[in-house]
């Protein structure tokens, strides 16, 4: 290791004096700190955040999980706080739960299939078509009925559905009137009018979630690069075959995705089935009732562990199918 | 799933029509105009479709709102009117429910902003233990579905003996803001070059310093755009709110007693287009705040 | 002996399982010209980053003109630096990035906008200053994060691959232009490279990095003509590391050496008397323009790269056998070598 240079003297004289050194002011020597304890930094910045969260959410996600496990003395009708099982053997062992259970899980999955079959073509569209401002109209057109008020869109399905209204008289006008009877006729599907019918549950469900489908689909399909279309045709793939086996698996993220939106935030609707539809309750109807006039809030814990269970379950498949396998 | 869907009736040799828009649909294909793939009519009629049926519901309501039918829903309307806006301004508990939801959004929205900012500073760089679990943790409160929020929050009042009133209102919507805001924020900070904090710090300036000059003005438009969100959200809550909320009336309370037990159809009809309207003003702010960039507004709802 | 600007001993910076500098230990003198070259990955970026107070070594010490800096945070060190992608503020203009390092110290708005002005006009950028970086070429940016450095005076400046961006005939300009600024300044600059010639071309003196420890630290004449490992006669410049075993069989002696191409000869009538050298079979042959560069296999010789000049007549063709010859003197021993 040779020994420094020869030093070279500058060649136009030194600037000011350097680092007048001003002893740092209170706030410098704080971040000075600050910046050197790292760990302690954080959490500084994570405290308060963490302080509400813990307590206030997490705490009570917690406890109504411990309240699962309690269970309702039948006479005296007062929380017993004895860990038990009874509660969740009652929920699995009653036929009219499990029917409840049955028909959210019923209605949740024929949303997703709709959604996905509805969403699919816009966001195929949107993405591989749109470009420039169609494709950000696109964009703020699916978006602001996803951003508009919840109650006013179901009540606006009210309107839609109602006996007087634009469906019935829309079906009135093409002739179609007898086929509209014959669908409320329908054993599962209908009912008195379309918005006490779970086929307008159904439909107000469909539209609800619709956009929560379409645009990460929409994000999956614009994420497939154009070079692969084109490697795929260049090696000999009509634009089907392309389709299926290059785009197709692609997106599945995607929906995936968008499917798990629709399966969660069906199963755990409690508004939209009880203003459009049958009397028959859903999970969500379930929890409200049981924990508000039933009094039975161990019940009402065990019903809302249903839809966090099941939709944990449908990513733990998602993923085992290798649907998440492109993400 | 085909390409596209079959060709509607009516439409003209479907097979010929199939094929050359299979041709003009490939990339580069010869034919394709300036090499720009051109949609099969079907698909984009169908897409158009989509969109128009998302909107449908929500164009009635403006039309409802104006109609002289005040009894039922009836379709088409017998007349347009707009005396049922006056009616709508006159009512008290109206306003009432107006101006809570409007002081619980602010109050949730300010506390988002806070807490939220906080978070996403911790949290935009850096490993640390717990990051992971807290990343998790953080998208909890939109990913369970309301009612199990609701009711985790209702049963846990209960347990502290906290009666249900304005402040628990602001608690609830205040958990799901803070994470509203938090992606915001996170998304912006995590786009920031990191060479930027560096130099600024390189060339004199401490942390706070940095934070005022650099970090701060990069920051504003998602901060904003998060608060903006976060309003928007609160104001419109109704699935968490009903548990949390006791004897309190936010408007979408008001409105849900509304549809249950119907008092004034044409009132409703018309607080409905106005809530339509002015919840949409705040997301259309973000949504160029964030410079129309898709997946910064849509990653709050998401 | 004068005060070294820059001064690290026995430093030593490790992320987890990965050792990014091992036991560094170099100093720079005031004014000089220091370039840190090595392959990617061989620590001289954290070392800079050491230096600038990015990182704190977890060993050793780091000293700025006598004074130890490790527990300083880089706005309290006299040390500016030049980032790779430029790390301009894209939300201020030109100017106010320029006058940044001065308006954090409190420096009156009037003097600090002078000296920003002046600053552009030193590199050669007037009337940009109201444009965002974003209006910017990679060149003219380049200049603007130089001019933000240089307006605060700092003792040493750091240049952390600063020419990477650029195309080669712009890289070549800009060459000149920063040697001839540092020695109008007289400002220490240290420059982090991966470009072997560039370090040569610019330097007063380069510290040789690989994986984490340092080779060599010389003056480029030294580095190029007398390289101490088998590592810097690889990479500084292409040489052939001869090891123990193929010397054995060129020269007789098992004692590595390097051997640069340039001085390997082809014989055309025959070699000269008691020159070392070797006989082969062209296996690649490279025409470079001025040089055409030929591989030989010279068996248990090795393979051997010679650099000759195109224009000779009669150049062997793949396949061909030869004869090569150098001088006795042209071959570096390198004792650390396998």
């Amino acid at each position: 290791m040779t020994p420094p240079g020869p030093p070279r003297r500058a060649s136009t004289p030194p600037g000011p004096p350097r680092r007048a050194s001003a002893p740092p002011g209170p706030l410098r020597r704080a971040s000075t700190l600050l910046y050197r304890r790292r760990l302690f930094y954080l959490s500084l910045l994570l405290a308060p955040p963490l302080l509400w969260f813990g307590p206030v959410y997490a705490g009570s996600l917690f406890a109504l999980l411990v309240q699962s496990f309690y269970r309702v003395d039948e006479f005296s009708g007062s929380v017993v706080e004895e860990p038990s099982l009874e509660t969740y053997r009652a929920l699995v062992g009653s036929a009219a739960h499990l029917d409840i259970v049955a028909r959210t899980v019923a209605m949740a999955a024929a949303v997703t299939v709709a959604c996905a079959l509805v969403a699919f073509p816009v966001a195929y569209y949107a993405a591989r078509y749109a470009r420039g401002r169609t494709r950000a109209a696109f964009y703020l057109a699916v978006m602001t009925p996803l951003w508009a008020s919840y109650l006013v869109k179901v009540y606006a399905w009210r309107l839609l559905l109602a006996r007087e209204g634009i469906v019935t008289w829309l079906f009135e006008s093409l002739g179609l009137g007898r086929a509209l009877a014959l669908v409320l006729d329908a054993p599962v599907v209908g009912g008195p009018s379309l918005s006490a019918s779970h086929l307008g549950t159904f439909l107000v469900f469909t539209y609800m979630w619709l956009p929560f489908m379409i645009l990460p689909t929409q994000a999956a399909l614009e994420r497939v690069p154009l070079p692969l279309l084109e490697a795929s045709a260049d090696l000999g793939a009509r634009p089907l075959a392309t389709f299926a086996r290059v785009i197709l698996p692609l997106a599945m993220p995607g929906v995936v995705a968008g499917s798990v939106f629709t399966f969660s935030l069906t199963l755990g609707d409690y508004i939209i089935p009880s203003l459009v539809g049958t009397p028959g309750f859903f999970i969500g109807m379930m929890v409200y009732q049981q924990q508000g006039t039933a009094g039975n809030v161990p019940l009402a814990a065990a019903f809302s562990t249903v839809p966090v269970a099941l939709v944990a379950a449908y990513l733990a498949l998602a993923k085992k199918a290798g649907a998440l396998d492109a993400l | 799933m085909p390409s596209e869907p079959a060709a509607g009736p009516g439409a003209p040799e479907p097979a010929a029509r199939r094929a050359e828009a299979h041709a003009a649909g490939r990339p580069g294909a010869p034919g394709a105009a300036g090499g720009r793939p051109r949609a099969p009519l079907a698909l984009k009629a169908f897409a158009l479709a989509g969109v128009l049926f998302l909107h449908l519901p929500l164009a009635l309501i403006a039309l409802y709102a104006f109609t002289t039918e005040d009894k039922t829903y009836r379709f088409p309307p017998p007349g347009l009117t707009l005396a049922w806006f006056g009616r709508a301004f006159a009512r008290d508990d109206i306003w009432r429910a107006a101006g809570l939801s409007v002081a619980v959004a602010a109050g949730a929205t300010a506390l988002a902003l806070v807490l939220g900012t906080m978070t996403a500073a911790a949290m935009f760089r850096g490993r640390f233990w717990g990051k992971e679990s807290l990343t998790f943790a953080l998208t909890l409160p939109i990913a369970l579905p309301g009612v199990v929020t609701g009711v985790a929050l209702l049963s846990a009042m209960k347990l502290a003996a906290v009666s249900p009133g304005v402040l628990t209102v602001v608690a609830g919507h205040a958990t799901f803001c803070i994470v509203i805001v938090y992606n915001n924020v996170v998304a912006r900070l995590r786009r920031l070059p990191p060479n930027l904090i560096e130099a600024s710090m390189d060339l004199g300036a401490d942390g706070a310093q940095t934070f005022r000059y650099v970090v701060a003005p990069q920051a504003a438009t998602a901060l904003l755009a998060g608060g903006l969100l976060a309003f928007a959200l609160s104001f419109d809550e109704i699935i968490v709110t009903l548990f949390t909320a006791g004897h309190e009336q936010t408007l979408p309370i008001w409105f849900y007693a509304e549809l249950f037990k119907p008092r004034d159809r044409p009132v409703t009809n018309v607080v409905a287009l106005v809530v339509m309207l002015v919840t949409a003003l705040p997301v259309l702010g973000a949504y160029r705040l964030t410079g129309g960039d898709e997946g910064a507004a849509g990653a709050g709802k998401l | 002996m004068a005060v070294a600007a820059v001064e690290l001993a026995g430093v030593r910076r490790a992320f987890g399982a990965t050792v990014a500098l091992d036991d560094v230990s170099f100093s720079v003198g005031e004014g000089e010209f220091f370039s840190m070259l090595g392959p990617s990955g061989s620590g001289k970026t954290t070392c800079l980053r050491v230096i600038a107070g990015f990182e704190r070594p977890d060993r050793g010490r780091v000293l700025l003109g006598g004074e130890p800096v490790e527990g300083r945070p880089p706005y309290e060190r006299d040390v500016n630096t030049v980032f790779q992608d430029y790390a301009l503020f894209p939300h201020m203009s030109v100017l106010e990035n320029v006058e940044y390092g001065l308006r954090v110290k409190g420096v009156a708005r009037a003097e600090r906008r002078r000296r920003a002005l002046a600053m552009l006009e030193l590199v050669r950028l007037p009337g940009l200053g109201d444009r965002r970086p974003s209006a910017l070429s990679g060149g003219q940016r380049q200049r603007v994060a130089l001019a933000r450095a240089l307006v605060n005076e700092p003792r040493v400046l750091l240049l952390d691959e600063p020419l990477g961006a650029l195309d080669l005939k712009l890289r070549e300009e800009m060459q000149g232009e920063l040697k001839a600024l540092q020695r109008r300044l007289g400002v220490t600059f240290l420059l982090v490279t991966h470009d072997q010639g560039e370090a040569l071309a610019m330097s007063d003196r380069v510290a040789v990095f690989a994986a984490g420890r340092l080779e060599q630290v010389d003056t480029p004449q030294n580095l190029y003509g007398r390289p101490a490992t088998a590592f810097v006669a690889g990479f500084v410049g292409s040489a052939n590391v001869v090891g123990a075993a193929q010397a054995e069989a060129l020269v007789g002696r098992a004692a590595p050496f390097a051997l640069r191409p340039e001085h390997v000869r082809l014989a055309g009538a025959g070699r000269p008397e008691g020159r070392p050298g070797a006989r082969g079979r062209v296996v690649d042959l490279q025409y470079q323009g001025p040089v055409t560069r030929l591989v030989v296999d010279a068996g248990p010789g090795g393979r051997l790269a010679a650099s000759v000049p195109s224009g000779e007549a009669a150049l062997p063709a793949p396949g061909d056998e030869v004869e090569l010859w150098w001088d006795e003197a042209s071959m570096v021993p390198l004792p650390g070598a396998p």
